[in-house]
């Protein structure tokens, strides 16, 4: 019987996204102009949905401290009390109220994430397409160097460097940044690699192109479309790694709002059958699951599968 | 054998889907085909012949549809037929050979494996009698080690070896009917040659039935006992070759047989320092020399064509004169002073000078610039043109390739025609103001009459904008049409060379006498003669 209801639950859960897609499809094509909005017109329902939900995180993530109830480290009761009047979803195992909590947790975890995800892309993609374009010794040297950080587990590697130079936002951000970068690297090598054999990529150099016009306007246009898609993943690869090593007590450090620590911290309620604990996990799913809509449907649009 | 024909196509129709139109492509074309006969379908890209080959097959593209008509192969109607009906027609009765044989062999597969392939599935025969047969049918397409040359792979093997490869295959269950969609169009003139004689005697021996289809008159003046004319989907004309050749009715068919006569005006002599020197190069990749002790001058306002079959050096020659290829022994020379051999090395100015076209207009345009970007960065960077001044000159560019300015300047180079492509990258060329362009093979992926008027285009800008040409082919007739002086090349060494009229007209090298005796002409006992000769001289 159970099963059955999950089953219904979330039957209701994917026709209201459909809905929601549908609609929110109305201001979009109102509020955009010319190629955008022909684009915006042919954006399936999961699209929209998906633009829907990271616009609605965007806002809750800006507009924090005017939305959210109390202040993020405001203690206002006894611990782990039930949703209710005053604490719509109850209180956290300090006391605090968990709706603040998860407003402010959206502006730290979401801002850190794009943040790291944007270094990682800015260092790597544009070291892979300078290997690709340059060749020679300096594609081999960085190759090598990227090969050997890669070896090494992911999640070990940012426990070993943030015990090395401590653990701060900014460093968590450049260490998972650094170690995200090489495989941003990766990929974006590869695809140049077929790209800078083409007729006007040599053109582009016969002209006298310096290094890096013709990396940025010759290169990457092309490259677009598979770095997009990876984007989108990286994304939320970061976005769990941050949660991770918040929940290993290595990330965000309290009493800053995260929704990683926020899992860890009320881990308790778990065994009482309480789901309180698992809204800010629900939280990342859903964004995660709104980029990759998101994603997919620039990918189909930049490899011109149109139709 | 009875009266009725082989294949009748009546009144068909196919459409084609743009976005959620369908469009007509073929408006209504009959074709009538004997046992054992041979019909040419010719016209310009785009005109249908393709589509209606296939359709013979009762075959379209996707996103095809055949929306009327009626086609009988031997008393079967393909269309009402059913899909198991078809398909054990095809392979078996009628097969088909596409234009280029390096894409449409499978490269995982030795050559006889895709052989035996179509005879054992059709039940036609037993693998290993299969495999003799495949042996026996190399033999007879002359193919070099006919028992061996089945068990390489296709990149073992050279283009025109996997043409007549594939003709072999589609000739496995000795077909009633074969469609020949442009089987040498991608092929060099000398092995053009191999390929047509052996594609007509296979084709006489069996008394299979053909359809062969082609842009190039003259090829189809010697492979077809009939020519049909297509224009736009529609037929234009239908008549036996000699004919229609002797006598075309109508004006566009006419207009075809006129193509061929672009004539360049004889140019004054050349004198003084040459604008272009190679002199004496000799260049590879690794250890292996693809240039020999090369020279030659380029002058001012003239076009040098350098002509030699695929691996001669020709491109080789081009890549040590921009700079990408640096030479191991000789110099490039630029209005008599050395240019630095790597392009890095070189000043913008000396950059400028020499500009490039390319062969495949798809690949040397990026396909995410809109022309304006395209064509106006040259300007930009090399004349420092900003804002309304660049845009000022890139709508003169336009205007000069003969483009509509404000139709086209925001498009992407998907959004044009390849030849309009090919006149993007001449645009290009011109923005940069230089004395002397490369074209590499910038026709050769065109059909005629789109290729005609690119070298009208060329020969204009350069009585407007005193240009010089480097001008790499491997068509002899692209040569006559334009060409000044000429550089015949052969693995690597300049064979011969000079002024137009001398390399073209006796004596010659016997390279170059190989090369212009193989190019095709209209008349339809060219090649028969050409063979006869051929092996009068081989018997001694």
């Amino acid at each position: 019987m159970t099963f059955l209801w999950i089953l219904v639950g979330l039957a209701c859960l994917g026709l209201s996204a459909v809905v929601l897609g549908w609609l929110f499809r109305f201001p979009l094509v109102a509020l955009t102009r010319g190629e955008l909005r022909r684009a915006m017109r042919g954006a399936p329902l999961m699209a929209s949905f998906g633009m829907l939900v990271i616009l609605i995180y965007a806002a809750v993530a800006l507009l924090a401290p005017v939305l959210a109830p109390y202040a993020e480290r405001e203690v206002i009761g006894a611990q782990y009390l039930p949703w209710g009047e005053g604490h719509l979803l109850g209180t956290d195992n300090l006391g605090r109220d968990m709706l603040t909590r998860l407003i402010y947790g959206a502006r730290n975890t979401v801002g850190i994430a794009l943040a790291t995800t944007a270094l990682a892309f800015s260092i790597g993609a544009l070291l892979g397409l300078w290997a690709a374009a340059v060749g020679g010794w300096v594609d081999t040297v960085l190759s090598r160097i990227v090969d050997a950080l890669m070896a090494i587990p992911a999640l070990i590697f940012s426990l070993l460097l943030l015990t090395i130079f401590g653990t701060s936002i900014i460093n968590m951000i450049l260490v998972i940044a650094a170690i995200d970068s090489t495989r941003v690297f990766r990929l974006s090598r590869s695809v140049a690699q077929g790209i800078v054999v083409m007729d006007y990529i040599e053109a582009a150099r016969l002209r006298g192109e310096t290094m890096w016009r013709l990396i940025t306007r010759e290169i990457l246009p092309n490259a677009m479309a598979p770095l997009v898609a990876e984007f989108g993943l990286r994304f939320c690869f970061v976005f769990l790694m941050i949660s991770s090593l918040s929940f290993l007590g290595l990330g965000i450090k309290p009493p800053t709002a995260d929704w990683g620590s926020m899992v860890r911290e009320n881990a308790t309620l778990i065994s009482y059958g309480d789901i309180t604990p698992l809204l800010p996990a629900g939280a990342i799913a859903l964004l995660t699951v709104a980029v990759n809509f998101v994603v997919d449907w620039q990918l189909h649009r930049a490899s011109g599968l149109k139709d | 054998m009875t009266d009725a024909p082989l294949l009748e196509m009546t009144d068909i129709h196919i459409e084609g889907r743009t976005g959620d139109d369908w469009v007509p492509i073929i408006k209504g074309v009959d074709l009538t085909l004997q046992r054992g006969e041979v019909l040419g379908l010719i016209g310009e890209s785009g005109a249908g012949k393709s589509t209606l080959g296939l359709a013979a097959m009762g075959f379209t593209r996707d996103g095809c549809r055949i929306s009327g008509g009626k086609v009988m192969f031997d008393g079967i109607d393909l269309l009402a037929s059913s899909v198991g009906t078809r398909r054990d027609l095809r392979g078996s009765r009628i097969a088909y050979v596409a234009q280029s044989a390096a894409a449409s062999f499978n490269p995982a597969h030795r050559l006889i494996d895709q052989y035996t392939e179509t005879p054992v599935v059709h039940g036609v025969m037993p693998r290993a009698e299969a495999e003799a047969d495949a042996v026996e049918l190399y033999r007879r397409m002359q193919l070099p080690n006919p028992e061996e040359i089945g068990f390489r792979y296709p990149h073992q093997v050279s283009g025109g070896q996997l043409q007549r490869a594939m003709t072999a295959m589609a000739m496995a269950c000795r077909p009633d009917l074969i469609i020949f969609d442009e089987p040498t169009t991608a092929l060099d003139v000398t092995t053009q040659i191999e390929v047509l004689s052996a594609i007509r005697d296979i084709v006489a021996q069996f008394d299979t039935a053909a359809i062969y289809i082609t842009h190039d008159l003259a090829v189809v003046a010697q492979m077809a006992d009939r020519i049909k004319v297509l224009l736009r989907g529609d037929e234009v004309e239908e008549a036996p070759t000699r004919e229609m050749l002797a006598a075309p009715k109508e004006d566009y068919t006419k207009t075809l047989w006129a193509v061929r006569s672009h004539q360049r005006a004889v140019q004054p002599a050349a004198r003084g320092v040459p604008l272009v020197e190679l002199r004496g190069i000799t260049a590879g990749y690794g250890r292996v020399p693809v240039l020999k002790d090369v020279s030659f001058e380029i002058h001012k306002r003239r076009t040098v064509a350098v002509v030699g079959e695929s691996g001669s050096g020709k491109s080789t020659a081009a890549r040590v004169l921009t700079g990408l290829l640096v030479p191991s022994a000789g110099e490039v020379l630029f209005e008599g002073e050395p240019l630095p051999p790597d392009f890095r090395k070189r000043s913008r100015e000396q950059l400028r000078q020499a500009q490039m076209i390319y062969q495949s207009a798809d690949t040397s345009l990026n396909p995410k610039l809109r022309l304006r970007a395209l064509i106006g960065r040259p300007a930009q960077m090399y004349l420092g043109l900003q804002g309304a001044a660049l845009d000022e000159r890139v709508r003169h560019l336009l205007n000069l390739i003969e483009l509509e300015p404000d139709e086209y300047i925001d498009r992407l180079p998907s959004e044009l025609s390849g030849g309009q492509k090919q006149r993007v990258g001449i645009a290009r060329a011109l923005a940069a103001e230089p004395k002397f362009i490369i074209c590499d093979e910038v026709t050769s992926a065109l059909d005629q009459i789109v290729a005609e008027g690119i070298l009208n285009l060329l020969d204009r800008l350069q009585a407007e904008f005193d240009l010089a040409y480097m001008f790499i082919t491997h068509d002899i007739a692209t040569v006559r049409a334009i060409a000044d002086d000429v550089v015949v090349m052969q693995s690597g060494k300049v064979v011969e060379q000079g002024e137009k009229a001398d390399v073209l007209s006796p004596p010659h090298d016997p390279y170059t006498e190989l090369l212009l005796s193989s190019v095709p002409e209209m008349d339809p006992d060219w090649l028969t003669r050409l063979l006869k000769e051929r092996a009068d001289i081989a018997d001694g």
